[in-house]
């Protein structure tokens, strides 16, 4: 169980006591926490396409030699 | 001497319902198509690791949230220990979705409906769409302001769209059964049922290039 010096330590690290900070354009309303995730979201897909899957060179290696399934 | 034992006749079709139900499973998905030891090269894809996380996150979300729903919610807001399975339960959500979308984005742009596999997508996204409002009655089934709060402003855009008649965010029993076991249920047939149509059809294959 957190003891309190846990809980003021971790609360000091994001002061939520206050209204959500929002973005706002036009009519697009967004809080400020939502479009970090959304950045997060895109940035994380951009990786997921362009990162290069664990082992895809041997398969490739493999495939290009008849190996492959 | 006796005559040995004679087989009985084989018919075409099982005579019981039990019998073409399993003839019918088995002709759909048979076990090597159901738990297959492998898989073609183009499925080892980063988008496909979000697909199972997605399943690996839902498995936690209904594990926490069956202890929640054990304990209740005095349990969840005074205790350490219920503090704890109520973040997990949260987090667990929000990964959820996180590692959804992007599976979701991902099928998208690769056309994932291709190939005889409309269904595959339609329940991969239906899914999705379940699941907004599965998450969204947990916000209104705190048991605290917080709920209170949540409720009485999205009641209005709930009223707004005709259904608050027979949805009421500000009836406790009703969103909460809504959320711990009308929507879960729900949730959990689709992705049952988009596993099972991932196995019958297989991964959809990459997109052809374009001839120049």
């Amino acid at each position: 169980m957190f003891s309190e010096l846990h809980v003021a330590v971790m609360g000091a690290v994001f002061n939520l006591n206050h209204p959500a900070h929002v973005i706002e354009w036009h009519f697009i309303k967004l809080s400020v926490a939502n479009v970090v995730v959304i950045g997060l979201m895109l940035a994380v897909f951009a990786l997921a396409i362009l990162a290069p899957f664990p082992g895809a060179a041997s398969r490739n290696a493999a495939r290009r030699s008849g190996d492959g399934r | 001497m006796s005559a040995p034992p004679t087989q009985p006749p084989v018919s075409a079709r099982p005579g019981s319902w039990t019998g073409r139900v399993r003839e019918a499973a088995v002709g759909a998905l048979p076990p090597e198509k159901l738990l297959p030891e492998g898989q073609p090269t183009y499925v080892a894809s980063w988008i496909y690791v979000f697909g199972v996380a997605s399943l690996a996150s839902l498995a936690v979300i209904i594990g926490s949230g069956t202890i929640l729903a054990l304990k209740g919610p005095a349990w969840w807001h005074f205790t350490g220990v219920g503090h704890f399975f109520n973040s997990v339960h949260l987090w667990a959500v929000e990964l959820f979705f996180f590692v959804m979308v992007v599976h979701l984005w991902g099928k998208y742009w690769m056309a994932a409906w291709r190939g005889g596999r409309a269904r595959v997508w339609v329940t991969g996204a239906v899914t999705f769409l379940v699941a907004v409002p599965c998450a969204l009655t947990g916000y209104v089934s705190q048991q605290n302001f917080d709920a209170q709060w949540i409720s009485t402003q999205a009641k209005d855009a709930m009223n707004g769209t005709g259904i608050g008649a027979f949805f009421n965010l500000t009836n406790f029993g009703q969103m909460y059964s809504y959320h711990v076991l009308l929507l879960p249920v729900a949730v959990i047939a689709l992705v049952v049922a988009h596993v099972l149509l991932v196995r019958r059809h297989g991964v959809v294959p990459p997109l052809p290039l374009e001839k120049r």
